[in-house]
């Protein structure tokens, strides 16, 4: 928990020397607390209280990078346990899970690496690999490494896991996992080669107890395998530890690592690690469906609940679109326009597409909320000034807002005005029929 | 070193509202399903065991639905034709209760025959749903209402704009209303009052907090119901309502699991896709507090039953 002015003003010299900048030591202690001073201007603080403050500025979960030569992964400085009390911030990490000894290791990994989805224009792609050490790991991590550069956890024992450590010597890997009976050879493992280091435990108790140990022996970064057999369990596990991190109790401020292992399950089980606290999830499956129902799910649980996602209001191209084509009118809320341009340009047909500021709402609830109605239809016509690209003018509603049309004739009256279809899906159609 | 599990411990609960009756109860329900009783968020049964776990209803619709993804229509085949088998063949699925879904083209009668063959086909509970328009909700349901009284169905969906005559119909018939509101803690809220100042008891309302699919504003509906449950929690007791999601309706709705041609090759395989849509959206609203999922699909039903059983404990 962040201390507040006093709490920290007891923490310095109290001789008002004023070096720091400030008047009296109150008034450097209060800039602290609102975080407009560096603890570093003042030369007279001890080691002791500098330890103090700078354990009580560390966010109560720890921020955990993974990095490989091509990109990196975040988990952790979570700040609240509902995203409607603030937001979620670091997305988990989707590693697809790998096994040294697979002959086909190299085609797997190229075809994972390849994947990339779109969801409201925004690209995903599987985030890292974790390699299990059932084989010759340093072999393993240069074919990896031989087709992508992405993060990656190794999983296996003191035995197995250096010559993959020295295989990506240089990167941040994450080491799994640590455990009361290996821990202090893997501790080392993480200190020498600068790894995260997943822990794993019969309990929490015992987890606490390993990470209190590891972190002893100097390593700071850390991640929790909770167990959990159940759904239940698993769920039961992660809130605790949530709410315990939230409370400031160190021994269990790390993110989680939830591990979907495969089968009938793994999508629910990945799907409740993803909406309940997990930092990395990793699958035994690449399926390019699951992958996309999941980073969807990630992307709508991460969003921040104060900000929906928008696109700029204006008019869009779609399809090198001609005098003759016609106007489609949609909001700014990113998922409607998405599914609207998607439609019209996997088409094929050329149409201008009109985006009205409705304050990032979708058609019916800008509707609902007076955001999008024939007035400010009217107004993105004329302000984007529409009526000079096009020589037929025909501007085509949602289905849903059919009841429109009237005003919006009477505020646009050289206008045509069409009511459409109302889902997207059935715009392509529409247009080879109606607006042929 | 023994951790200290912080609990959390509320003043209120959620009210306990049952569907069906059986023939002791004045009824003709083989079982009846009871949901809420929470004292705790979802699952933490650490703080104290909640009596109910949350439960699936298949929907199935009056007349063949025309508009229906095909790979609805290929599981369910020559059911759909007709109400009487849908149900059963629901009730084969696995199925908690059924929620019969009426359509425009129904009328007072052919809403009214399409229930009691529901109900002659199954003992289920049933929840009857009209087309969602208001006059004709009201025209349908009412009549609906009358045709199964005694059964205590669940008439929904009763909106601001329609509750009086549903609610009317409910009491006059000894029915459950479902209670609809836009993703809005308060409108939920302002909706039970009017409802329960009708005369209505707490224990014959189902809230719909409204529900968006993966993708589309499932978000918005996810963080309404985590806040209407904690409002639940605190003691508020116009939204200490089990809360019921028409999960199989918005995502069969969303592209991703309507269509198999035309889309990126990213989106994988047609008919996991579907399945992943429905059961994910379902999971994500599990963990948000959904105690009646209404879903589409026989093979996620299996799914999130399963699930549902691994989150209460042995
Ligand atoms: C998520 C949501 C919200 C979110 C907002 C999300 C956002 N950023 O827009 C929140 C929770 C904030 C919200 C609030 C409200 N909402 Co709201 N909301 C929804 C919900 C669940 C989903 C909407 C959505 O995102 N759809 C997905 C997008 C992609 O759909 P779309 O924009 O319509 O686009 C599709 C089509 O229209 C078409 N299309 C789009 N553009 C074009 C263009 C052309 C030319 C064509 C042909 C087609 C086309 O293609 C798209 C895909 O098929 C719906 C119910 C539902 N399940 O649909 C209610 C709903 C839209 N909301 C509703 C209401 C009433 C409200 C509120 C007014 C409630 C209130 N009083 O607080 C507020 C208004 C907001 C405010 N005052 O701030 C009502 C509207 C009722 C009505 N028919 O009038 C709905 C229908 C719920 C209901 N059944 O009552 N809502
Ligand atoms: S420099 Fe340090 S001791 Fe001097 S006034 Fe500032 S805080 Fe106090």
């Amino acid at each position: 928990m962040a201390l507040s002015g006093i709490q920290i003003y007891k923490l310095l010299p109290q001789t008002n020397c004023k070096e720091c900048g400030y008047p009296t030591c109150l008034a450097f202690a209060m800039k602290l607390a609102a975080k407009q001073a560096e603890l570093s201007a003042c030369p007279y603080v001890s080691e002791e209280s500098k330890k103090q403050l700078a354990e009580s500025a560390a966010p109560p979960i720890r921020l955990v990078t993974l990095k490989g030569p091509e990109g990196e992964v975040k988990a952790g400085n979570e700040v609240c346990l509902f995203r409607h009390e603030k937001t979620f911030y670091n997305k988990p990490g989707l590693f697809i899970r790998l096994q040294a000894s697979d002959p086909n290791l190299a085609e797997k990994v190229r075809q994972a690496a390849a994947y990339k989805v779109s969801y409201v224009g925004i690209d995903f792609t599987v985030d890292g690999f974790a390699i299990q050490a059932d084989g010759d790991l340093g072999a393993a991590v240069k074919t990896v490494r031989s087709v992508t550069g992405r993060p990656l956890i190794l999983m296996g024992d003191p035995a197995s896991l250096p010559a993959g450590l020295e295989a990506c010597s240089g990167e941040t890997p994450m080491i799994y996992a640590a455990d009361a009976s290996n821990w202090e050879a893997l501790a080392d493992l993480a200190a020498k080669y600068k790894a995260a280091l997943a822990v794993k435990g019969a309990s929490l108790d015992e987890i606490a107890d390993l990470t209190q140990k590891i972190q002893a022996k100097g390593v700071e970064d850390m991640v929790l395998d909770l167990g959990g057999k159940t759904l239940g369990d698993w769920l039961t596990l992660s809130t605790q530890v949530r709410r315990l991190a939230l409370k400031n109790f160190r021994p269990l401020g790390y993110p989680v690592i939830a591990l979907a292992a495969g089968g009938e399950k793994e999508p629910l089980v990945a799907a409740q690690a993803i909406a309940k606290y997990a930092g990395f999830v990793v699958l035994d499956t690449f399926s390019p469906e699951l992958l996309y129902a999941l980073l969807v799910l990630r992307e709508n649980i991460y969003t921040d609940p104060q900000k929906p996602i928008q696109v700029q209001p204006g008019i869009y191209e779609i399809n090198k679109p001609t005098a003759e084509s016609p106007v489609l009118v949609t909001t700014n809320f990113s998922i409607t326009y998405f599914a609207v341009a998607n439609e019209v340009e996997g088409s094929g047909l050329p149409a201008w597409l009109v985006v009205c500021d409705a304050e990032g709402m979708s058609v019916l609830t800008a509707w609902a909320a007076g955001k999008f109605d024939a007035e400010r239809i009217a107004k993105s016509i004329k302000g984007f000034d529409v009526a000079s690209k096009v020589s037929q003018k025909r501007l085509v509603l949602p289905g849903h807002v059919a009841v429109l049309s009237g005003e919006l004739e009477e505020e646009l009256p050289d206008w045509e005005i069409k009511v459409g279809p109302r889902e997207a899906v059935d715009l392509p159609a529409y247009m080879k029929q109606v607006l042929a | 070193m023994p951790i200290e599990i912080p609990k959390d411990k509320w003043p209120g609960s959620v009210q306990t509202v049952t569907l069906g009756a059986t023939a002791a109860e004045g009824g003709t329900r083989t079982k009846t399903v009871t949901v809420g009783g929470q004292t705790s968020m979802p699952f933490m049964h650490f703080e104290a065991p909640a009596p109910h776990p949350p439960v699936v209803a298949i929907e199935i619709k009056s007349k063949r639905p025309e508009d229906w993804s095909p790979l609805l229509a290929e599981t369910w085949g020559e059911a759909m034709d007709a109400p009487a088998k849908w149900a059963a063949k629901a009730q084969e699925a696995g199925a908690d209760l059924l929620v019969l879904a009426l359509t425009l083209n129904d009328t007072p009668e052919s809403a009214v025959a399409a229930t009691k063959a529901v109900l002659s086909a199954s003992g289920l509970p049933l929840i009857v749903f009209g087309p969602g328009q208001v006059e004709k909700d009201n025209e349908l349901l009412v009549a609906v209402a009358e045709a199964a009284k005694g059964e205590k169905i669940g008439l929904g969906i009763c909106e601001d704009k329609n509750y009086r005559t549903i609610v009317a119909t409910a009491l006059a018939n000894g029915h459950v209303v479902t209670a609809r509101a836009p993703m809005d803690v308060n409108l939920s809220k302002q909706l039970n009052i009017l409802i329960t100042d009708m005369g209505l008891p707490l224990d014959r309302i189902l809230m719909d907090p409204t529900t968006g699919a993966l993708g589309y504003g499932m978000e918005y509906g996810y963080s309404v119901m985590e806040r209407l449950r904690l409002a639940a929690l605190q003691g508020d007791r116009m939204t200490q309502l089990p809360m019921i999601v028409t999960v199989g309706f918005e995502a069969w709705k969303a592209k991703e699991a309507k269509v198999g041609e035309g889309v990126p090759a990213a989106w994988g395989d047609w008919k996991r896709r579907a399945i992943h849509w429905e059961t994910i959206t379902a999971m994500a609203l599990i963990e948000s507090g959904a105690d009646i999922l209404v879903l589409r699909h026989p093979e996620s039903v299996a799914l999130i039953k399963a699930a549902i059983a691994e989150l209460i404990p042995a």
